[in-house]
């Protein structure tokens, strides 16, 4: 995975709640075998009318937002479903960071497993990042992972937190399949000692 | 020191390594896998180079994306996308050498109906899917829960997944359900009451007396949408009810390994003086047969309700309640039931098993599905569809002019051609009411079998005890 370093981006404001795994990528589109691709189709039944013409209003669409590589979103943003197309999709458009006051479990680890960092913060900055967020592509915010900071438009700073060793992961491009298999010894450890107690299994 | 909970005795039973910041490695003895979400997976450990860790651990079994229609074995029957995610499934199980139950097995259908079925899901295990709806497995005491396509692909490669520990919840239902109410409408009343992100970082069990008189079946539609309401996993501690439904299943223990199972599992639940970090108690005499009217599962009133108009809500859910409101083209104030239907949808890992079907059976016997409106039954399992023909119960469906179909996911996210047209209207038994889950710009009301069977013979929502 690629290493996930400081960026500055342009901000989409999303403020609906409960923004769930069918709206980011609808079920049509995980018809694929592959990983790839997704992009076009990201929010595709709010972006897109039934002819395949973009609808003006959507976020997406309008100019400023066209490039968006931050989405700031209303609570429980990838709520519903596991499937790991929703990250695959915003990486693809090109989005690298989601900030919400919350996320749904699932959805929040698969960004991590993606090179896509969600950020959760207090409602108060997410409501200060929505506003910087309307101003379109004046909105430029700087995100700072090595230093869990956010930089708004007017130069303030938000702290955010992250778990230590999903940090690590994303600021080393570490895979972690690789880092599990150094732990293969204790792996082998459980299965024997499980293979005694739980023979059934 | 205090108790632990049943969440804390399965986590410490499972936990393989654990490093200082408490990023742990907990072991897996289930991994059920389908084809929509693991094609990228098996493509990932073959560009890797790297084997199924542990194959007789790894079940697969096709269902999101196969026909529910007769003739389907024949390839010339599916779609192009889910003739290639299907077979794709076959060469992968063939080449990896786990366990399979293809499209044409009698023991096919929805992953989390065939592993409970066959005996793969056990108390006290630990159990994984490429798939949200996982934590159904949660009703054997096991704890299950869904995955991305990266941790599909970290499971098949290690057996183990990195986690960091979740908190715990306990959720109680005390005291009797009254007549009519069903494990839907507990479940359903449950994220009513803690809405779908009141469960997020924590592990729920679900415990009292309502629980306890749970059948399996029903005690596996509670489980099964803990997802809803953001829990990472249900659980129920597994009791006689449990060893009774395991036993003599095809993968479970026998002899004097059932013993030393049987001896453990009986250890297997919270401990009096156990820590829990948020507790919900709802009465089972309050509860009543509910139906969602939104696009959220929370959405949740009792049937006796009427259409909420936005100004009832606060924050936020204004909005999506003035945008659910339009997308499901209702107005306040309406009684719920009086809300036409088009389609009533029986099926899916929620509500797809034997049990629903009776119940489902019950109101449909001598009646007939009203005019207009089409009813598409799904059994969960090629099992559950030839005990449904061994009751009777096919020909009721037939006979009030269903439409009696073959095992799989169906129209539950209708990636199949079993799809919701734009406005189309639907009393369902699945599990989510999204924007466009059962087909674009298509309605869903979630309902229990009762609720959706009723619903069937008036042509519109209905309280189900009128009709019993
Ligand atoms: S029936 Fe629905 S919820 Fe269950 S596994 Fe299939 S798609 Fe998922």
């Amino acid at each position: 995975m690629e290493k996930y370093t400081k960026f500055t981006g342009v901000a989409a404001p999303m403020p609906l709640v409960n923004i769930d795994t069918d709206m980011i990528i609808p079920k049509v589109f995980l018809k694929t075998i592959k990983r790839s691709g997704l992009g076009v189709n990201l929010f595709d039944e709010m972006r897109y009318d039934r002819e395949g013409n973009e609808i003006a209003d959507f976020v997406l669409n309008k100019p400023p937002y066209r490039g968006a590589q931050i989405i700031v979103a209303g609570d429980n943003f990838g709520c519903g479903s596991s499937r790991e197309h929703a990250p695959w999709a915003l990486k693809d458009f090109g989005i690298r960071a989601v900030v919400s006051t919350s996320f749904a479990d699932i959805f929040f680890n698969n960004c991590f497993k993606n090179g896509i960092l969600p950020i959760v913060l207090p409602p108060e900055d997410v409501a200060k990042l929505m506003d910087d967020a309307e101003r379109g592509a004046n909105a430029q915010v700087t995100i700072d992972l090595e230093n869990q900071v956010i930089t708004g438009p007017d130069g303030g700073e938000i702290a955010f937190e992250v778990d230590a060793f999903r940090k690590h992961c994303l600021l080393n491009g570490l895979d972690d399949i690789g880092l599990t298999l150094e732990k293969q010894d204790a792996i082998d450890r459980f299965e024997t000692k499980a293979a005694q107690e739980r023979p059934w299994v | 020191m205090s108790g632990k909970t049943l969440y804390d005795k399965i986590w410490d039973a499972h936990l393989a390594h654990e490093a200082e910041d408490g990023t742990s490695l907990l072991y897996i003895d289930r991994h059920l896998v389908h084809e929509v979400t693991s094609p990228q997976a098996f493509e990932g450990l073959r560009m890797a180079g790297r084997q199924v860790h542990a194959p007789d651990k790894t079940i697969a079994v096709p269902d999101h994306n196969v026909p529910t229609t007769a003739g389907r074995e024949n390839p010339d029957q599916m779609t192009e996308d889910s003739r290639i995610q299907v077979a794709a499934l076959d060469k992968n199980a063939k080449d990896f050498g786990i366990h399979y139950y293809p499209v044409n097995d009698i023991r096919q259908g929805i992953v989390h109906i065939v592993g409970p079925e066959q005996g793969w899901t056990l108390p006290g295990m630990t159990v994984v899917c490429g798939d949200s709806h996982t934590a159904t497995h949660g009703a054997f005491g096991a704890l299950a829960h869904g995955i991305g396509t990266s941790e599909v692909e970290h499971v098949l490669a290690t057996q183990t997944l990195i986690q960091k520990k979740s908190k715990n919840m306990k959720v109680e239902i005390t005291g009797k359900l009254r007549p009519g109410v069903t494990a839907k409408d507990i479940t359903l009343a449950v994220i009513g009451e803690t809405g779908t992100a009141g469960g997020t970082g924590y592990v729920i069990e679900y415990c009292g007396e309502a629980i306890r008189d749970l059948s399996m079946e029903g005690r596996m539609t509670v489980c099964n949408m803990a997802i809803e309401g953001g829990a990472r996993a249900g659980l129920i501690a597994p009791d006689e009810t449990t060893f009774a439904y395991v036993k003599g299943r095809p993968h479970a223990p026998k002899g004097a390994q059932w013993d030393a199972a049987l001896a453990w599992w009986k250890t297997l639940k919270s401990d009096d003086d156990a820590q829990w970090d948020k507790v919900v108690t709802l009465k089972g005499e309050e509860i009543e047969p509910v139906v969602t009217w939104g696009t959220s599962p929370e959405d949740v009133l009792p049937i006796t309700g009427v259409v909420p108009s936005p100004e009832d809500f606060k924050g936020g859910k204004v909005e999506a309640a003035k945008r659910s409101l339009d997308y499901m083209g209702l107005t306040p104030g309406t009684p719920l039931d009086e809300i036409k239907i088009d389609t009533v949808f029986v099926g899916s890992c929620t509500n797809g098993r034997i049990e629903d079907l009776r119940e489902v059976a019950k109101i449909l016997k001598g009646r007939k599905v009203a005019d207009g409106v089409r009813m598409m039954i799904v059994p969960g399992s090629g099992l559950v569809r030839e005990q449904a023909e061994a009751e009777g119960l096919a020909e009721i469906f037939t006979k009030a002019g269903a439409d009696w179909r073959l095992a799989g996911c169906s129209m539950c996210l209708a990636m199949n051609p079993d799809q919701l047209a734009p406005e189309e209207r639907c009393a369902s038994t699945s599990n989510r009411n999204f924007e466009g889950r059962q087909g674009y710009k298509g309605r869903t009301h979630l309902v229990s079998p009762g609720m959706a069977a009723a619903a069937a013979v008036t042509g519109h929502l209905t309280d189900v005890r009128e009709l019993v």
